[in-house]
Order: C-alpha cells, then structure tokens, then sequence
C-alpha cells in the first residue's frame, strides 16, 4: 500500500485501543488484546463446540473439540517489508494443523475458521472418539436434554458406530457424596468437576486415576464430595456422568419451565433458574451473574426450596375459636383481623416485618404500620458465620430493602422495644409476616401473653399454631418482587408457580387488612404488583424510576454498601492473574 | 391461462326424468337383500365372518379379531420381555410425543436389590388415559426401548373416567410378553 506511512493501517488504530484485528469466518472485526479465540468466535457470533472449556475455570484444553483452524501472515523474508492490501490486512497463510480454540489468544491480523473441511473433519474425529465408550444411557440418564454429547453429536456425529469391540467397563451409579451420584462411563474426561473443586471450592477431593481409555474420575480414597458447593459440578458436567441425587429420575428437562429468580436464603441473592412442571418445583440451578454469584450457588440454598405441594403449607385461612383453629373464607378472614386490629390503640400494637419480605411487602407493612399509627415496626435479624464464599454473614435476602423502605438505617433497632413491649404487658397485639416469632426469641409465654397475634406464613410453624388469625401466604417461587442484596444490587423474584388452593400473594392480604382497617374501597389500593412497584418507586427516592418492569434479569446496584462477595474477589483476582477468562 | 369452456352435458329424457336412475338404484339394493336372505353375499362368512345375514357382521356376538392385520393400532400397553424384565425405563419420550396427552408417567429408581438394578430406572406411575388416547402409534414408534405397542385389542369400555385410565399393572396385563427384542441390557452392558 503505497500510502501507508500517511494512513493509520488497522492494526495501528487497535493497537491504540488495546485491541487486535482478527478475521474469523472470513469477517474482519476488533477484540481485546489477550482475548481467547473460542471467545472471539462468540464474540464474533460464530459457535465452537467445546466440553473441558468453561469462562470461570482454568482451560487445560483436554477435550480437543474446540480445534479450528488458524492462520497468521507469513514471516516476511529478510529485509522484506510486509505487504498490505486495500483495507491494510496482511495475507493470512492458513495451518494445515488445527489448533485448540480454548486456550489459545487471538493475535493481530490473525485468522480463524470455525467451518470448513479439517475442522468438520476434526469435529467429527474426536465425537467418534467421544463416543466410543459412550453408553446408550439417554433414555434413563438426567442429562439427556441439556447434554453437550447430544447436542454435538446431531451436529458433528455420525449416525451409526464403527466400534465393534466391546466398550470399556467402569463403576457406575456411584455414590460419591451425599448429593451426587457418578457414572464414569458417561465420563468424557473434560476434567471440569475436578477443576472446580480444586479452583473454585478449594477442596480438591475429585481427580483422574488410571490411563488412557480406563481413565476415571473418582474421589480421593476415604473422602467424600460433602463440599457445599458440591452440585455445581453437577452444573458443570457437560454430559450425564454427575447427577444430583435430588432431581435424580425426578423429571425429564424438556417438560421444565425456567423462571428466572433469586434466592432468598442468604442476603448475597444468587441468581437462580427456578425449573418447575406444572405447580411443582423439579430443581433450582444458579443463574450466571458475574457480579452476584458467578455461575455458583450453595447446595443447601439450592436444595431449600419451598414447593406449593409441600405437605407443610398452608392452604386456606384460620381463625382460632376455643383453641382450635378453623378454616374460613377470605372474606371473613380478613373482616375478623380488621375487627381485632381496631380494638387496639396504635401503641399496643407491634409489627413484625421480615427480612425475607420483598420490598413490596415491606412498603405494604410500612403503610399498615402508618394507618395504625404505630411506629413499633421492625425486621427480625438473622446472622450467622458467612461461609467466605457465596454464602452472606446475613441471612435474611432483603435487610438493605427492609432499612430503605421501612426509612430505618437500622431495620432491627425497634425491636428491642417490642419485646420489652410484649414482656411488660404494653403491647397488646402483634402483626408478624413471615418469621417465626418463637424462632427469633420470643418466649412462648410471651407470645401467649398477647391478646392479639396475627400472622402471615406459608408453612405452618409454632407461632402460626399460637396466632389467633392465620393468613396462608406466598413463598419465594411463588411471588414477583424485588429484594436489595447485601451489595445494594436491586434484584427481582418472579413467580415460578402458583401458591397452593386458598393460598395469596402476601402484599394483597396486608393490602386486603388495610382496607379492612381503613373501609375504604377496593379501588383506593394498588390493584396490582405492578402498580404497587409504581407507587413504591415515586414514594422511595433511591427507587425512583425502579419498577418491576423495568428492573433487569441480573438487577443494578442502587445503594453503596461496601459490601463484597468473598468468591467474586477471588474471581477478580484470577481473571487478573491471567488465570480464567472470567 | 388460457380459458377452458366447458359445455352442460346434454341430457337425455330419461336422465331427466330421474326415475329410471332411481329404480336402478333400488334394483340393486334390491338384488343385493335377496341374496342376503338366500346367504349368498360374496365373502361375507369367509372374508368377514358374518353371520350370513349380508355383509353386516352382528357385533359384538360375532368379531373380526382373527381379521386383524399385523399393523392393527389397538389399545397401547407395555410389555415385558421373555427375561420377566419391564423394559419402558420411563424415559417419558411417549409422555412427550403424545398428541392428545393421554400418557403420565411418574419415574423412580430401581433399588440396588432388584436383580435388574443396573438398568436403574423404571417407571413408578405409568397411566394412559384411554379417554384421551386417539390410537395413533406414535408412542410405540418413539420408544427407544421397545416396551410400549399398540395392541390388537380395541374395545375398551369402562363406566367411570377413572376406570377408562390403564395403570401400570393393567397395561402389563394387556401387553403381555413379546420376544426376540433387542437385548440392549445385557451381559456385557
């Protein structure tokens, strides 16, 4: 090119911004310097098929299914000046090997073909290998569906084996922990599980014994995979060779519906995929949020999750006469709590908010506390050891939502006050949503003490059995809503199911008291969530312009609270280190 | 396109005047009573085992279940094979194929004493409701395992919704054994 000391020529203008030119597909585009080449392709929209290869985990390249082909422009000779063409790419000379698209960069005015002969070739090749020992488990194996074998063998296999002798034994249905079950003739080797026990989880229990074609994955002798964050291997495994004992045989996944959500066991709020069929929950997956919960979440959150046809909820209205409770209708219900509630001054009567509440019910809490004039309202707060994970010190999901919308730096700072309260005599009537009163220190005397206790739970616990009015309410998969996380990210709960026969949505029953209280008409209260989140976000300045319909699937920060997430910093760390691609 | 003209057919009077069509009609209606009576109706004992009295087979005291042929779509039901194993493992492809939603089937674990352990799954529920059922095969053609066909059987009756619902231990009766199988859990899986 002859005016090319005059012109910038591509490879300048990038260089300027930390980028690289490459050509994948015989298109032209820009990336960052240092990026991997299976992430260009996606980046440049072009699928590689890969097992071993996952963003958050160390790449050893040892599946071979991500070869593509690649190509450089040829060293020039001594004293040759490069050559350039009219948009000033140099010529690329292709390989005639393929290389590993996973854990290889992209270099400036490098070349990548993600189709054509040696890769489909290629392609084809190692699915065979794959395959060889494959056995036909599809019909009875929990991957089948969401399996990267099948779905690359429709693409890249062939329809028939030439393998003729007999393929090679190894253990199956193995219990290697308490929650997962192995397969290792399913195994293709991809090595993820033992990576992220030993990157990610840091107890590197699972490795490779035995060579060549009886290689296994097992458990180190006399351990077991009890690690908390043991499912996520589950997750990872590319084909069926983990299962989880939990969805074990439960459901195929193609008749799964995903509803995206959060979890609300702990205040970090993992994104999770709720998968239900019908009105039931079949198993909860983490959800890919890089600035939440990475691609994890802990077994025990993923594992307690409350289904509406659990034999524990409660399904319809009660009201307690002569001791017992008795089923009734919403109409009488409601009118019963209003009448109770009225009997009382605004200072004998105490609300006990939760943490576990989504900022909608917590406003709706707020607005009852205001049209009773007490000022005796707070969360109950649950703390235990963070696990330095994922795993937040505060186990309630909402406390940042509950100190925003409840107006208290503090949301628990009253609650001193209700159970001196209680104990002297001064409060007479309790309003509690969603904890159990005896749970968070309550005594059961006190609590038999009060003239009033009205409750809303969806499970049945002590304090539903001592309430004198009980409203069944909503869980977690149950209900749309946002939660603010111990980061101040808003995030958003939508409703996976719907709640058990009488069973509402928590904000219309405390809606539903309100009007009770006030008389007023149906009309004058938010008639839908939607709304509320509305009303929500014009009252709460930091919410302002923050609706239901507009919060998105991975939230966005509102509130600074220095708070950090143990996992995501080690994850920072070794994206920086070079490490993962993150 | 060109344009195709196409003249009224001409008739003649007797076509116009209908009746000679209409006799001829009932001369072979006629024809063929007579040679009901007389027991004379082509084929009609050989073919369609009738009682004679025409063509009209008198079900149900007379059926053509020896008629049947080999393809016939019946009632589907489950079969084990000549080892006494249930083969459907409840891969559930038959609940997601069928058209009117007539099957459902529950999945469980086969417990690790059953002499068919390794086989490790089977189903727990299996249900077909022959209410819903529309007798089109496509369960029998989607199982990877060959344990579902559509027998010859076809008069399923019942009195309630629920007894028209096959369960498990029902539709094994009706299935019954079927050999030479594809033995895929063998020996030497």
């Amino acid at each position: 090119m002859s005016d090319s000391t005059t012109t910038k020529l591509p490879k300048d203008t990038a260089a300027e911004k930390g980028m690289v030119n490459i050509q994948v597909d015989g298109h032209w585009i820009q990336v960052p310097r240092g990026t991997r080449m299976i992430e260009a392709c996606k980046l440049a929209e072009k699928e590689v098929p890969h097992y071993c290869y996952h963003p958050k985990l160390s790449s050893p390249g040892n599946c071979r299914m991500c070869l593509v082909q690649m190509g450089m422009p040829p060293r020039p000779n001594p004293g040759e000046e490069p050559s350039y063409d009219e948009n000033g790419f140099q010529k690329i000379s292709w390989m005639p090997r393929p290389v590993i698209a996973c854990a290889n960069t992209v270099a400036e005015n490098m070349g990548i073909r993600t189709k054509g002969d040696l890769v489909e070739k290629c392609r084809e090749g190692v699915m065979e290998f794959l395959l060889i020992n494959h056995p036909l488990d599809c019909p009875i194996c929990d991957q089948a569906g969401e399996c990267g074998l099948q779905e690359f063998s429709v693409q890249h296999g062939k329809g028939s084996s030439r393998f003729k002798e007999d393929k090679v034994k190894k253990p199956k249905n193995v219990k290697i922990g308490p929650r997962i079950r192995l397969d290792d003739e399913r195994c293709i080797m991809c090595s993820r599980c033992i990576r992220f026990m030993d990157e990610v989880a840091q107890e590197p229990v699972l490795g490779f014994s035995e060579r060549g074609t009886h290689t296994t994955v097992g458990v180190y002798p006399g351990r077991e995979l009890d690690n908390n964050y043991g499912l996520n291997t589950v997750d990872l495994c590319p084909v069926g060779a983990l299962t989880s004992n939990d969805f074990r045989f439960q459901m195929r996944t193609w008749f799964l519906k995903e509803t995206p959500s959060i979890d609300t066991n702990c205040g970090t709020g993992a994104n999770i995929i709720i998968w239900t069929r019908g009105n039931k929950i079949f198993r909860v997956t983490p959800r890919q949020n890089d600035d939440v919960n990475s691609c994890w979440m802990p077994d025990s959150h993923r594992l307690s999750y409350t289904c509406p046809s659990h034999d524990n909820r409660l399904s319809a209205p009660l009201i307690k006469a002569d001791g017992v409770h008795e089923e009734t209708c919403w109409s009488n219900s409601i009118a019963a709590a209003g009448e109770a509630i009225k009997q009382f001054e605004g200072n004998e009567i105490a609300i006990i908010a939760s943490g576990k509440q989504t900022n909608e019910e917590l406003f709706m809490m707020r607005t009852l506390a205001a049209e009773l004039s007490t000022d005796l309202i707070s969360i109950i707060p649950h703390t235990q050891e963070s696990d330095k994970m994922l795993i937040s010190e505060d186990r309630n999901p909402n406390t940042t939502g509950a100190g925003l919308i409840l107006g208290l730096d503090d949301p628990t700072e009253k609650l001193a006050a209700i159970k001196d309260g209680i104990c002297n005599g001064s409060i007479k009537a309790v309003i509690a949503a969603s904890e159990d009163l005896l749970d968070a220190g309550f005594s059961a005397d006190d609590i038999d003490g009060l003239e009033l206790l009205i409750s809303i739970f969806n499970t049945t616990n002590a304090t539903a059995q001592a309430s004198d009015i009980v409203f069944p309410g909503a869980s977690s998969a149950e209900k749309r809503g946002s939660m603010i996380n111990v980061t101040g990210r808003l995030q958003k709960l939508n409703a996976a199911c719907i709640p058990p026969a009488d069973a509402r949505d928590d904000w219309e029953i405390i809606s539903d008291i309100i009007l009770a209280i006030t008389g007023e008409t149906p009309e004058q209260a938010p008639l839908s969530i939607d709304q509320l989140s509305e009303i929500i976000s014009n009252n709460i300045p930091q919410l302002e312009g923050k609706n239901l319909a507009n919060i998105s699937e991975l939230g966005e920060v509102i509130i600074d609270t220095n708070v950090t997430i143990p996992l995501l910093d080690r994850e920072t760390q070794r994206i920086a280190q070079g490490e993962i691609v993150g | 396109m060109a344009i195709i003209k196409i003249k009224r057919p001409q008739l003649t009077i007797a076509e116009k005047l209908y009746l000679p069509a209409v006799i001829k009609g009932l001369s072979i209606t006629l024809g063929h009573a007579i040679r009901a009576v007389l027991g004379k109706t082509p084929g009609a004992k050989r073919n369609f085992n009738s009682s004679g009295m025409g063509i009209t087979m008198q079900y149900p005291e007379t059926k053509w279940d020896d008629q049947l042929p080999d393809y016939y779509r019946g009632v589907p039901a489950l079969v084990t094979d000549e080892k006494g194993r249930e083969r459907c493992v409840s891969c559930q492809l038959c609940e997601f194929i069928c058209p009117p939603k007539a099957i459902a089937i529950i999945p469980t674990e086969i417990e690790s004493d059953d002499p068919w352990a390794k086989v490790e799954k089977r189903p727990q529920v299996f249900d077909i409701d022959m209410t819903r059922c529309i007798y089109c095969g496509m369960c029998e053609e989607v199982c990877p395992e060959q344990a579902i066909y559509l027998r010859q059987d076809y008069a399923m009756t019942g009195l309630s919704r629920a007894e028209m619902v096959n369960d498990k231990e029902r539709l094994y009766e009706i299935g019954g054994v079927r050999e030479g199988l594809v033995n895929k859990w063998n020996e030497i899986k």
